[in-house]
C-alpha cells in the first residue's frame, strides 16, 4: 500500500469512529433462573446469591441476582446468527478491511464495567457503538488497526448496568518463510564460550574430559578463570592441574524467564566451591530445583550437553 | 586518595523525554530531543554546549549529537564503561572536565531502545573474542545470561547470609511504584499493586520475581552542567556537584564477582561512598532524599548498607520501617526509580536527584532536601554522587 493508499483506506476505515452499531434493544429474553443456572454449573461458581432462592431470601438483598460477568450473555443473538447476519456498521467495516486484505482477526481483550445488579424478570437492553480505531500497527501477526465495540447495558427503566470493550485486531496474515521453517527443524544448542588465547586451552581441555585450573609456577596460586598473569606476583609461567570436581555450593538460581533454545529446563546454575580452593560457575542436576541449599555437596563430572557442548555438570554428592 | 573537585560543577537543567516500549525513533532521535529539553529547562542554547558524556554502551556518537542538535565544536567527550555503572560516570568526566577547564557546557545523557531495539534480556552472545566476550563465556553455556540471573546469584547468596527475607524486596518494590503512581511519564502512573499481586508474579530467576526488576526501556534522559559562576545567571536554581567518585574493587568481574571470598557483597559501591564522603565532608545524616540505582529491588537494599545508613544485614529491618517512603528517613526513588518509571540506564535518576534538590520532584517530600544521594548499577564497576544546593 503506498501512503496515498494508505491515507484513503485509513480516511474510509476512521469514518466508522462513532458509529453505532446497534440501537437500544431489549433482550429477547428477560433475566432468568434457567440461564443463571446454566452459566453458573458451567463457570463452576456456587455462590448461593445466585441461584439459591431461599439462602437469596434471607439476604441483605432478598432475592436472587444475576453473576456481573453475565452481562453480555442476555443480548446474543443465539441461533439465528448461524442462517446469516444482518449487515450493520461493525460487519461493514470488518468487510472494508477484508477488502483491502486485512483478513486475520484476533480477540486480544475484553473489559467490563459494573454499575447495577440485575435479579430475574429484569430486562437487559443493549446498544452497540464502534469506539478507538487506532493508528496502523506493526504486530507479531503482521501490520493491522486495533478497534473496539463498547456495548452500553441498561435495565428496562433505562438504568445503566454496564459496559463491554471489546479489543480486536484485524491484520494482514504474514506467511512465514520457507527458510524459517527449515531452521526451525534444527536443534539449537547452548551458547558456546569463545576460544581465544587466555581461556581456549582450558576448553579445550574440556572437551578431553578434564577441567583443569590454572596455576603460576613462581607461586603456586590457583586461579580461576584463567589470565595471562598472576595477580599474586606478577608472573606470565603457568600451569595447570586438573580438579577433582568435589565442590559446594555457595549460591544458586533456578532461571523460569526468558527461557533460551538450546537450554533444558528446569535449569539451575550456581556458584560452586571446588576442594582445590577455586570457584566455578555450572549447572547442578540429577535432582530437583527445590533440592538444591547452600552449602550443597556436589560431585562433577564432563559430560557432552549437546551437538557442540562438553561442559562440567555437577550432581548431589 | 582521589583529588577534591567538590562544588566544582553545577547541574543546570535536566530533561527526559517520553518513555515507552516503542518509541519509533532512532536513539537519536532521544538523545537529541532529551538534550534539547534539558537545555530549555536551562535557558541554554545548542551553541553552549562545548562537551559531552555518555555510556561506552550508548550507540549515539557525541558527534552525531552534536551535529543534529546544532552545536558548535566541542572541545571535551568521555565515555563511561560498565552499563549502569555509567550513570554517575557521566557526571564524574563532566565534572572533572568542568572543573579542570577542559569544558564549560557539559551535557551528560544516555538514550537508548531498550526495548524495541536490544533487549538486556535477551542474554550476552558473541562471536567475537574479546576479553569481553571470554569472560560471558563462563556462564553463556550454562545458561547465566541475563542481568536477572546474575543478580539473582548475589541474591540467593545475600539473603542466606543476612536473613532478610522477601519481606523487604517488596517493600523496596512497592514503595517505588507507589511513587510512580503520581507520576504520569511512568510506566506504571495509576497502577499500584499488593502484596498478594507480588507473590502470584511469576519468577524470572530464583528469588527475583517480576515486580523485583526493572523494565526495558525506551526513552533518553539529559542533565547540563557548567561552572558555579555561569550556573548563577541560568533559569532554575542550580544543584551542585557535592562530590562524584567511580570506583571498582579487587577481583572485579562484571555483573560476575563470584571469586572473592564472601562475593554476597559490592565493595566498589562501599569504595565509591567513601570517597564522596570524604570529597563532600558529609555524612549519612546530611542526605536527605536518595535515588539509588534499582535495576532490581534487591540492589537498593546493598546499597543502603554500603553508604551507611544502616549496618551490613540491617537494610531489611531499615526499609520495613518506611524509610523508603515519602515521610520515611529517605525517601528513595521517588520518581518511581527503574522499577517503574523507566530503566535509562540511571540518568533518569540523575534527573529526579536534581528535581529533588531543586524542590521540583512530582513526589517532593515535605521536608527540606538540602542533600540527595544518587547511585550507578551495582555488580559492576560503579559510583554514585551527592548533590546540593548551589549557594
Amino acid at each position: 500500500m503506498t501512503p496515498e493508499e494508505q491515507n484513503a483506506f485509513e480516511e474510509k476505515i476512521y469514518a466508522y469512529s462513532g458509529a453505532q452499531v446497534c440501537a437500544r434493544t431489549p433482550a429477547a429474553d428477560a433475566v432468568n433462573p434457567a440461564m443463571i443456572r446454566h452459566w453458573t454449573e458451567v463457570m463452576g461458581d456456587n455462590n448461593p446469591a445466585y441461584t439459591n432462592e431461599e439462602w437469596s431470601a434471607s439476604s441483605a438483598r432478598g432475592k436472587t441476582i444475576a453473576p456481573a460477568a453475565m452481562l453480555y450473555v442476555w443480548n446474543q443473538e443465539g441461533y439465528t446468527v448461524t442462517t446469516g447476519r444482518a449487515s450493520d456498521p461493525q460487519t461493514d467495516m470488518v468487510e472494508l478491511f477484508n477488502e483491502y486484505g486485512f483478513t486475520g482477526v484476533l480477540g486480544t481483550n475484553v473489559t467490563q464495567e459494573y454499575f447495577r445488579e440485575v435479579s430475574p424478570g429484569d430486562t437487559v437492553h443493549v446498544e452497540m457503538v464502534i469506539d478507538n480505531l487506532s493508528e496502523r500497527k506493526s504486530t507479531a501477526r503482521g501490520p493491522g488497526y486495533f478497534f473496539e465495540t463498547l456495548a452500553t447495558f441498561t435495565d428496562q427503566n433505562n438504568e445503566k448496568i454496564g459496559t463491554q470493550r471489546f479489543r480486536v485486531l484485524k491484520f494482514i496474515p504474514q506467511e512465514q518463510p520457507a527458510a524459517a521453517a527449515e531452521e526451525k527443524l534444527a536443534v539449537p544448542s547452548r551458547i558456546a564460550s569463545p576460544r581465544g588465547h587466555d581461556n581456549g586451552w582450558w576448553w579445550d581441555a574440556c572437551d578431553n574430559g578434564q577441567v583443569l585450573i590454572q596455576r603460576c609456577k613462581n607461586c603456586q596460586t590457583l586461579r580461576h578463570p584463567p589470565r595471562p598473569m598472576c595477580g599474586e606476583c606478577q608472573s606470565m609461567e603457568w600451569d595447570s592441574i586438573e580438579s577433582s570436581l568435589d565442590g559446594e555450593v555457595l549460591s544458586y538460581t533456578e532461571l523460569h524467564h526468558p527461557k533460551i533454545p538450546g537450554y533444558q529446563y528446569p535449569l539451575i546454575c550456581a556458584v560452586i566451591k571446588l576442594r582445590e580452593g577455586t570457584n566455578i560457575v555450572s549447572n547442578v542436576v540429577g535432582c530437583e530445583p527445590s533440592d538444591v541449599y547452600i552449602g550443597m555437596r556436589l560431585k562433577g563430572k564432563v559430560e557432552q550437553v549437546d551437538e557442540k557442548n562438553t561442559l562440567p555438570q555437577f550432581y548431589p554428592a | 586518595m582521589v583529588a577534591n573537585i567538590k562544588d566544582k560543577a553545577v547541574i543546570v537543567g535536566v530533561g527526559n523525554t517520553k518513555f515507552s516500549k516503542d518509541s519509533g525513533v532512532s536513539e537519536l532521535s532521544l538523545a537529541v530531543q532529551a538534550i534539547k529539553t534539558a537545555l530549555d529547562d536551562a535557558g541554554l542554547q545548542p551553541s553552549d554546549v562545548d562537551g559531552m558524556a555518555t555510556f561506552t554502551m550508548d550507540s549515539n556518537d557525541e558527534i552525531e549529537v552534536a551535529r543534529a542538535l546544532g552545536c558548535g565544536g566541542l572541545n571535551f567527550w568521555g565515555r563511561s564503561h560498565y552499563g549502569g555503572g555509567a550513570a554517575t560516570g557521566t557526571l564524574h568526566q563532566a565534572t572533572m572536565a568542568i572543573a579542570t577547564g577542559m569544558a564549560e557546557v557539559v551535557v551528560c545523557f544516555r538514550a537508548l531502545n531498550g526495548r524495541s531495539g536490544h533487549r538486556f534480556s535477551s542474554g550476552v552472545s558473541g562471536e567475537i573474542t574479546t576479553a569481553d566476550a571470554i569472560h560471558w563465556g563462563w556462564y553463556m553455556p550454562y545458561g547465566l545470561l541475563t542481568p536477572a540471573s546474575w543478580v539473582a546469584m548475589f541474591t540467593q547468596r545475600w539473603m542466606h547470609n543476612t536473613g532478610v527475607t522477601k519481606d523487604a524486596l517488596f517493600e523496596v518494590a512497592h514503595s517505588t511504584r507507589e511513587y510512580a503512581v503520581n507520576n504520569p511519564n511512568a510506566f506504571f502512573h495509576g497502577r499500584s499493586f499488593d502484596r498478594a499481586e507480588y507473590d502470584a508474579a511469576r519468577m524470572i530467576a530464583d528469588p527475583l520475581a517480576l515486580f523485583d526488576c526493572c523494565q526495558e526501556s525506551d526513552g533518553a534522559s539529559a542533565i547540563i552542567l557548567t561552572t558555579p559562576e555561569r550556573a548563577r545567571d541560568l533559569r532554575q536554581p542550580g544543584v551542585t556537584v557535592c562530590g562524584v567518585a567511580q570506583a571498582s574493587a579487587p577481583d572485579q568481574e562484571q555483573m560476575t564477582s563470584f571469586y572473592r571470598d564472601e562475593f554476597a557483597a559490592i565493595p566498589e559501591m562501599e569504595i565509591a561512598a567513601k570517597n564522596v564522603y570524604q570529597m563532600s565532608g558529609l555524612t549519612p545524616d546530611d542526605i536527605d532524599a536518595a535515588v539509588i540505582y534499582d535495576a532490581f529491588s534487591p540492589i537498593v537494599l546493598w546499597q543502603l548498607e554500603a553508604w551507611n545508613f544502616c549496618g551490613f544485614g540491617e537494610s531489611g529491618d531499615f526499609v520495613l520501617d518506611g524509610a523508603l517512603r515519602a515521610d520515611g528517613r529517605l525517601p528513595t526513588n521517588t520518581h518511581g526509580g527503574q522499577l517503574s518509571e523507566a530503566y535509562i540506564h540511571g540518568v533518569n535518576g540523575l534527573v529526579e536527584a536534581t528535581r529533588l534538590v531543586r524542590g521540583q520532584s512530582l513526589n517532593q517530600p515535605s521536608k527540606n532536601v538540602d542533600h540527595a544521594l544518587v547511585t550507578s548499577g551495582v555488580g559492576i564497576p560503579t559510583g554514585g554522587a551527592i548533590l546540593g544546593k548551589l549557594d
